[in-house]
């Protein structure tokens, strides 16, 4: 079991230097030391100025992101014995601007995700608004969309994407999966409006199936299978023949169900 | 708005029509001896590239429809994918523009003359 850890990682300060440049430092090891522990560590004995983001620590919320060992992954999900090598590269996501260190500009990423208006569209908005009860799902319609549903907008399949490192107009994998995953969703009809930026330029036709968005996705989200499923929709559409079925009706209240007694009612909804 | 989408299905689309006429073409010419068809080489007993063969060929209206349509459907294919190659280089939308231009005028320009010679050739034929 190895004692210390040395961490490579790349820093730059737009208002100190020039170009990024790389910094070593070691610090002990600890048992089941994650990439991000071994962070805060150089930030408390090293580098009190070192910059990244985080916050929940589990793999959830998406904020650290960063290519570690020459892989785009959480640092709060990756532990330094899994990487199996006695030096830990940290540098910041590429295909991004950095802002600082660690930190890259994610903004352009959610710009292309909220073109794609990654959001259930009805006509019955005011069902939607306020709603009276659930829509109406069945669970093979909801394995449509599931997986790609646990994307936590992390960044990492955008960093590993040959095609988006090159073509600006083109929105990428993270944008697109999410596009599919409302296309899919059975409650929602904003196929047609969504199309307006899927059939240009900005749509799936620049992906030439790399596959490295679903290799490093933290969560275990198929983005490029998304991405083909989405040319097939699309390529069906145009051909007319695209099944748009009837949006999730809402559901309807249970009938000839009687309350036992002593059971209390249900809190009043919140939302 | 929607070019991608059509330009896309066209890629898909030709990519069949290839694939069919270029199954054709082995039929025809490479495994006839395996799966003879008489429509495609009316002398069975000799080969696809002998001169009763390839006049046969040249007479027929089917297999000069089959050259054109296997023409514009493999330059397109072709000129569509190169496209997509060099705009994965980044150029500016300007340059994107004559890109495109030139690979169309290339095309347009390929496949007339193809077409011409796949008429003529027809023609030609028509008088042995």
């Amino acid at each position: 079991m190895m004692k210390d850890v040395t961490y490579r990682i790349r820093l730059y300060d737009p208002n100190r230097d020039a170009v990024p440049h790389w910094e070593t430092y070691t610090i002990p090891y600890a048992a089941g030391m994650t990439v991000l522990d071994g962070l805060w560590k150089i930030k408390e004995l090293h580098a009190p100025g070192l910059a990244w983001r985080s916050s929940c620590r589990m793999g959830v919320c998406g904020s650290c992101g960063m290519l570690i060992n020459g892989k785009p992954g959480l640092a709060c999900n990756t532990q330094v014995s899994e990487l199996k090598a006695t030096t830990v590269a940290v540098a910041p996501l590429p295909n991004f601007d950095i802002i600082r260190d660690l930190v890259p500009d994610l903004a352009p990423m959610f710009g292309k995700h909220q073109a794609l208006l990654p959001y259930v569209i009805r006509e019955d908005v005011e069902e939607r608004e306020n709603p009276s009860a659930e829509f109406w799902q069945s669970a093979h319609e909801l394995e449509q969309y599931l997986q790609f549903s646990y994307c936590i907008k992390c960044g990492c399949c955008m960093a590993a994407c040959p095609t988006f490192a090159t073509d600006a107009l083109y929105s990428g994998p993270m944008p697109l999966a999410q596009a599919h995953r409302y296309n899919t969703d059975t409650r929602d009809v904003g196929f047609a409006v969504r199309k307006e930026v899927l059939a240009g330029n900005a749509g799936p036709w620049r992906c030439h199936y790399a596959g490295e968005c679903s290799r490093v996705c933290p969560k275990g989200v198929d983005p490029a299978k998304a991405i083909q499923l989405m040319k097939r929709e699309l390529v069906l559409d145009l051909l007319h023949l695209r099944k748009q079925g009837c949006p999730a009706p809402v559901a309807k209240m249970p009938t000839e169900i009687k309350r036992r007694d002593g059971v209390p009612d249900a809190p009043a909804r919140t939302v | 708005m929607m070019k991608d989408q059509k330009l896309w299905t066209w890629h898909l689309a030709a990519g069949a029509v290839i694939a069919l006429f270029l199954g054709l073409h082995m039929l025809t010419m490479h495994v006839d001896g395996l799966i003879p068809i008489r429509a495609l080489n009316v002398a069975s007993d000799q080969r696809a590239i002998d001169w009763v063969n390839v006049v046969a060929r040249g007479k027929s209206t089917f297999f000069a429809l089959t050259y054109v349509v296997l023409l514009g459907a493999a330059l397109f294919h072709g000129l569509y994918g190169l496209r997509n190659i060099l705009f994965e280089l980044n150029p500016s939308a300007g340059l994107k523009k004559v890109v495109g231009a030139v690979l169309l005028l290339a095309g347009l320009g390929l496949f007339a003359f193809g077409t011409w010679a796949a008429v003529a050739g027809h023609m030609l034929a028509r008088t042995f």
